[in-house]
């Protein structure tokens, strides 16, 4: 069976293929040709086969060697939280990321045909498969750093949130109690009911923002403050109620006390917001077109709101997404290219004959292409599944001490286990067996793709 | 109408490309950047803020590397490891190959169809029992130890793609040979290798970047007068933070000679890529 499984399975043509010396020929020949196999046969007995014999003979006994507990280390893998945490993430990885990897890479194969410069990138898509995982590992450590100071997505982050939220200008600051601005109950700040249109200017005095932090336009408020508002106005000023050097007195409006500009107010009346202003650089602010009445003055609680740090990518939560993330970094150029080299096999005139059926790209593409690339979106998943199954390095490297446990998979548990503090190398052994049992299906698929490919 | 909208399609096209494009470049231009600030700088902002001041830009942080001896040793051992194991898998995988493809020896397809099967051994399962092997052989902590060990894993994948790429040969080439009375050995050497030139090229490239980029393995099998740059740096890592300007730039030099050999020979490579999935 096995003999027409090779094409070319043919012997060294005999001179004579009969006698004594033909015999002899054959059997130097075969000599021969165990001499040549003999260095890769000798290298991979020793170093993989045999070990992989004594890992599943290891993995029955216990941590010492000397005790033969059956099947207790597999049950084990099951019962221990931190290895289940491993099979249940790398569960995860091996659904995510080849299918991301699967679909991103055929959108890019089929989009990068139809520009120019489609040699220029693919090629810088699949320059970090030359890159290791280690120097992968420190470049997204870089990326992912919680601190929007430091960490690139993170500042990407926070300035798209702040775009669209605002960010708030006094995060620390507080009215002092007694001066007439109340605290709600979300971290607001109002006055009573009792500021009608046409009357004094409201004075909102402010403390808890150090003079760092005011900023680079704010300017005195006491000019401001001394204005009249007309008949249907409201006016008022937001300022520091703290003179630097001391000297100055609560509630009041000192000379070289600052206003705070970029504070959000709201004129509310009955429990509504009827209006809302921004205040100037000197803090003043004003409300026209009120009808009469009595007002209250608001300060909402955005202006008061902590900073939004943006994201915290490597906490326990999203550390394994944010690996994945670096994954996907190193792994799309290859299954684009490879989808790529697929498209360029399809046959022409199947795509054409629909063009000229009127077909559009979309039906084309769900109808035509990914159904003949079939094989090769099959070759390029079950690749990306074996190679997910062991990531290791990305996953030691970028995940911080602290939440290691969170992100661990069964190839870091592995070593974890047998090496690193662990020392039960009857557990890591079975978490070895384990993997090896996970890739037998794609080694029966190999094997075959191969049979198929040598008919 | 149907052409302006092709056209807009195409600029929506060509846009997300280029942003896509963009998104790949920023994480290596981060760190290369990055390696060329100090660590106070960098503790104090990101590595975009030298657009603002460039003058925080110095090549300091890599003549300190060249003068640290962890680093340089860290380096020519990188050298030491991938050298041989790329040459000694060539030629081992040339010979079996040859053996596998051209030449009779009983059992032999079975055994090749196990070395398919082997491809997907994951390297871990060896890790243990190959360290007390190589325990008690002196190996362990070597250079010798931990190229030996990449040889084996690297054999599968070589002997399959070399025994596929001689068996491509025209029969009659080799029967000629054979006639003219050249010897198995003569045969390989004059006409195996020459014509299995491209083959061998992508498959050098190939173990060459997977053995510079190794950390699993010497993180095992190497100690730390052996261990390549990979292990040297994992083993800062704990401090990330204040090591950073050893770390950044320790990473960039990892992997600029594999990049710049991605370029030299990308075609090979791409090749060789392909020919190796389902590994």
């Amino acid at each position: 069976m096995t003999a027409t499984m090779v094409k070319e399975a043919n012997p060294p043509a005999p001179v004579h293929p009969d006698g004594a010396r033909g015999r002899r020929l054959r059997r130097r020949g075969r000599v021969i040709a165990l001499l040549f196999a003999f260095p890769a046969l000798l290298l991979l007995g020793a170093l993989v086969v045999y070990p992989v014999l004594f890992s599943i003979g290891r993995s029955f006994f216990d941590a010492s060697g000397n005790e033969f507990v059956g099947g207790g280390n597999y049950a084990e893998m099951f019962r221990d939280p931190t290895t289940l945490k491993a099979v249940r993430n790398t569960a995860i990885w091996v659904v995510v990321a080849p299918t991301l990897l699967t679909g991103l890479g055929l959108i890019l194969a089929v989009l990068v045909e139809k520009v120019r410069w489609a040699t220029a990138f693919k090629l810088l898509l699949f320059m970090p498969m030359a890159v290791s995982f280690l120097a992968a590992g420190i470049i997204f450590r870089l990326a992912y750093d919680e601190d929007p100071d430091k960490g690139v997505l993170n500042a990407a982050v926070v300035s798209v949130h702040d775009a669209f939220e605002g960010s708030s200008s006094y995060p620390a600051a507080r009215a002092r109690d007694g001066e007439g601005l109340t605290k709600g109950p979300d971290g607001s700040y109002a006055t009573g009911a009792e500021v009608s249109p046409g009357g004094t200017t409201t004075l909102l005095g402010l403390v808890g923002v150090a003079p760092k932090d005011l900023p680079g336009d704010a300017e005195p408020a006491a000019g401001a403050a001394a204005g009249k508002a007309g008949a249907d106005e409201v006016r008022g000023v937001v300022y520091l109620d703290f003179t630097p050097g001391g000297g100055g007195e609560p509630g009041v409006v000192d000379r070289e006390e600052s206003g705070l500009p970029g504070v959000t107010v709201e004129a509310v009346r009955d429990g509504g917001t009827v209006a809302r202003t921004t205040t100037a650089a000197d803090g003043s602010f004003r409300f026209t077109g009120l009808d009469g009445g009595s007002y209250a003055l608001k300060l909402p609680s955005s202006n008061f709101a902590p900073p939004y740090d943006g994201i915290s990518w490597l906490g326990p939560a999203l550390v394994t997404p944010a690996i994945i993330g670096a994954y996907l970094w190193i792994w799309t150029g290859f299954a684009m290219v490879l989808i790529g080299a697929g498209l360029a096999a399809l046959p022409r005139d199947a795509l054409e004959a629909a063009r000229m059926d009127g077909a559009n790209e979309w039906q084309i593409f769900r109808r035509i292409t990914v159904p003949l690339l079939g094989p090769v979106l099959t070759v390029v998943f079950v690749t990306l599944v074996i190679n997910v199954m062991k990531v290791f390095d990305l996953v030691y490297i970028i995940a911080p001490g602290p939440v290691q446990a969170d992100a661990t998979v069964l190839a870091t548990q592995m070593w974890l286990v047998s090496f690193g503090g662990g020392n039960n190398q009857g557990l890591g052994s079975a978490l070895g067996v384990l993997l090896l049992l996970l890739v037998i299906p794609a080694m029966v698929f190999n094997v075959r793709r191969f049979r198929r490919s040598e008919r | 109408m149907n052409a302006v909208r092709r056209a807009l399609g195409n600029a929506v096209v060509q846009a997300f490309l280029v942003v896509i494009g963009l998104v790949w470049m920023t994480p290596l231009a981060g760190l290369f950047l990055s390696s060329l600030r100090s660590a106070e700088d960098t503790a104090k902002g990101g590595w975009w803020t030298v657009f603002t001041g460039p003058g925080q830009l110095s090549f300091e942080n890599y003549s300190a590397l060249l003068e640290n001896s962890g680093i340089t040793q860290a380096f020519w051992n990188t050298v030491l490891i991938s050298v041989p194991t790329t040459v000694l898998v060539v030629v081992i995988a040339a010979l079996a190959g040859y053996a596998f493809a051209w030449l009779d020896f009983p059992g032999r397809d079975a055994v090749f169809l196990a070395v398919v099967a082997l491809l997907v051994v994951p390297v871990q399962i060896g890790l243990l029992p190959v360290a007390k092997l190589f325990g008690q052989l002196g190996l362990f902590g070597t250079i010798p130890g931990v190229v030996l060990f990449h040889v084996a894993y690297g054999l599968p994948f070589a002997v399959f793609l070399l025994r596929n790429y001689f068996a491509e040969m025209p029969k009659e080439m080799l029967e000629a040979a054979r006639m003219d009375g050249g010897s198995e050995w003569r045969i390989f050497t004059r006409l195996v290798l020459p014509v299995g030139r491209p083959a061998i090229a992508s498959l050098a490239i190939f173990q060459f970047l997977w053995v510079w980029n190794d950390m699993l393995v010497a993180l095992l099998f190497a100690d730390s007068s052996s261990q390549p740059l990979t292990v040297q740096l994992q083993s800062q890592i704990r401090q990330f933070g204040s090591n950073i300007d050893v770390l950044a730039p320790g990473a960039f030099l990892s992997l600029i000679v594999p990049v710049v050999v991605f370029f030299a020979f990308q075609r090979h490579f791409v090749q060789g890529v392909m020919a190796g999935s389902v590994k």
